[in-house]
């Protein structure tokens, strides 16, 4: 469904990812782990088109993002770009709601000015997953009304209202405290139980290892070890053991 | 007292000052309605990724905001007239003031717009916003909460600067005074006249209030 293929990607001269590559199945969960500046939340960003590749090959099902030619990359055409990343939602550390729009209006908006939905229909789609994430409620509060955790759960509401295939989070519970992470978390793992093609980069251990089919965890720009939660912690990878054992601290 | 204390010398003065405050009035609109849109532009041209755009835009604000606004008002009233002919008085204070304003509203702008965060951006690209989407439903609309404050400054600014078009001698609200006190040795008219601004500026000032209230309705 997803793949990316050597991917490598430099910030002002630093390497931020090394020869890279990563693949997600149809309804695979895949949570890429790792310390601060291992590279997890650039790659996230460099399959969204968040941040621009140097060289390597990313395709989105059969379509193909952006492919190296002489060790160059070369993006698709813009309104082709859009389209594709249409086809993954992204959830940010930070959620991003959009502060001058009600709850309902950052679930409506998107749907009818970029899928061109109707507005009944939209708010139908935005109500229904507003009680999904237990906020049937808030949808004419302001997004600055809501708690941190109540944010983010609206920011995963928004992401899925545009359908997307994949969902992509980007350390969702690093802003909030163990209270709010638990309710976000929560959704999470439900939309995991659906079958939610999903790739999460975060720093709680324990929860990857409880919703990921496969943990990914990187180390200084390149992918150190990969598998099933119990393959992982049998592998015996020593940066992973040293990471884990600063968790555990 | 020669005004105060005769109830018909300052009916009089008042009517006359009343008449050039028209004046004063359709300066103060006319160089809003030019300037606040045009800044916008100036803002996006001088925020322009092109060189060949920003660097002239960024040179029209140095001077626009770098010279005296009587000088620029010189140069439109003076030098004008030998490149499209003839110009009424007036049309020069509207086409001097409207591109000074313009140069000013453009950095507000730009410093609005600069602030809101990259998260807003980056938020609209994935959810598939295209690039005027994103700065019209989602850029513009945050950026005038950002930027009411400093603009209501410039306006306040405004209403006071338009006496420099006494400079090429329109009969604006201060001139008629000027020419009151010149008359008749006393400074009252020109005191007069100062409480017409005063109050003018207490109208706008209301009415950013109303405005600031009206935007406060989220906040980041």
């Amino acid at each position: 469904m997803l793949s990316a293929s050597h991917i490598r990607k430099t910030f002002d001269g630093a390497e931020v990812l090394r020869d890279v590559s990563l693949s997600v199945k149809e309804g695979e969960v895949v949570a890429i782990i790792g310390r601060s500046g291992s590279g997890k939340s650039t790659l996230l960003r460099c399959i969204n088109h968040l941040e621009k590749i140097d060289s390597g090959e990313i395709t989105i099902g059969k379509d193909t993002l952006v492919s190296s030619v002489d060790g160059k990359a070369v993006y698709a055409p813009q309104d082709r770009l859009r389209a594709l990343c249409l086809k993954m939602g992204f959830v940010f550390q930070s959620y991003n709601l959009f502060p001058h729009w009600t709850v309902l209006d950052n679930l409506c908006i998107p749907q009818t000015a970029v899928l061109h939905r109707s507005r009944r229909e939209a708010e139908k789609k935005a109500l229904a997953l507003l009680s999904r994430v237990g906020l049937g409620d808030r949808g004419s509060a302001y997004p600055c009304q809501l708690s941190g955790g109540q944010q983010q759960r609206v920011a995963i509401a928004r992401a899925l209202a545009l359908d997307p295939e994949i969902l992509c989070f980007d350390e969702p519970t690093s802003a909030l405290d163990p209270e709010l992470t638990r309710e976000v978390l929560t959704v999470i793992r439900d939309l995991a139980k659906e079958k939610h093609t999903m790739l999460i980069v975060t720093h709680e251990m324990k929860f990857a290892r409880e919703v990921a089919d496969r943990i990914v965890f990187m180390h200084e720009g390149v992918i150190a070890a990969q598998g099933t939660p119990d393959e992982i912690m049998k592998g015996g990878n020593e940066q992973l053991l040293a990471f884990m054992g600063d968790l555990d601290q | 007292m020669q005004y105060l204390n005769d109830p018909e010398r300052l009916m009089k003065l008042l009517t006359q000052l009343t008449h050039g405050f028209g004046t004063t009035l359709s300066i103060f609109a006319m160089t809003l309605i030019i300037s606040l849109p045009l800044g916008m532009i100036v803002a996006l041209g001088r925020m322009s990724r092109h060189k060949l755009i920003s660097a002239p835009v960024s040179f029209y604000i140095l001077i626009m905001r770098g010279t005296p606004l009587m000088l620029q008002l010189f140069a439109v009233y003076f030098f004008l007239p030998r490149l499209i002919g003839p110009i009424p008085r007036l049309n020069a204070v509207y086409i001097a003031f409207g591109l000074n304003y313009a140069a000013y509203f453009a950095e507000i702008y730009r410093g609005g717009i600069m602030s809101i965060p990259p998260g807003q951006y980056e938020a609209a690209q994935v959810l598939g916003f295209t690039r005027s989407q994103t700065f019209m439903r989602i850029i513009l609309p945050q950026t005038v909460k950002r930027v009411l404050l400093p603009v209501s400054n410039e306006v306040i600014t405004l209403v006071k600067d338009t006496s420099l078009a006494t400079a090429i001698a329109v009969s604006e609200m201060f001139l008629t005074a000027k020419n009151m006190t010149s008359s008749s040795g006393s400074v009252e008219p020109l005191f007069i006249a100062g409480v017409f601004y005063l109050l003018m500026n207490a109208v706008v000032t209301a009415f950013f209030n109303f405005l600031t209230n009206r935007f406060n309705y989220y906040h980041d």
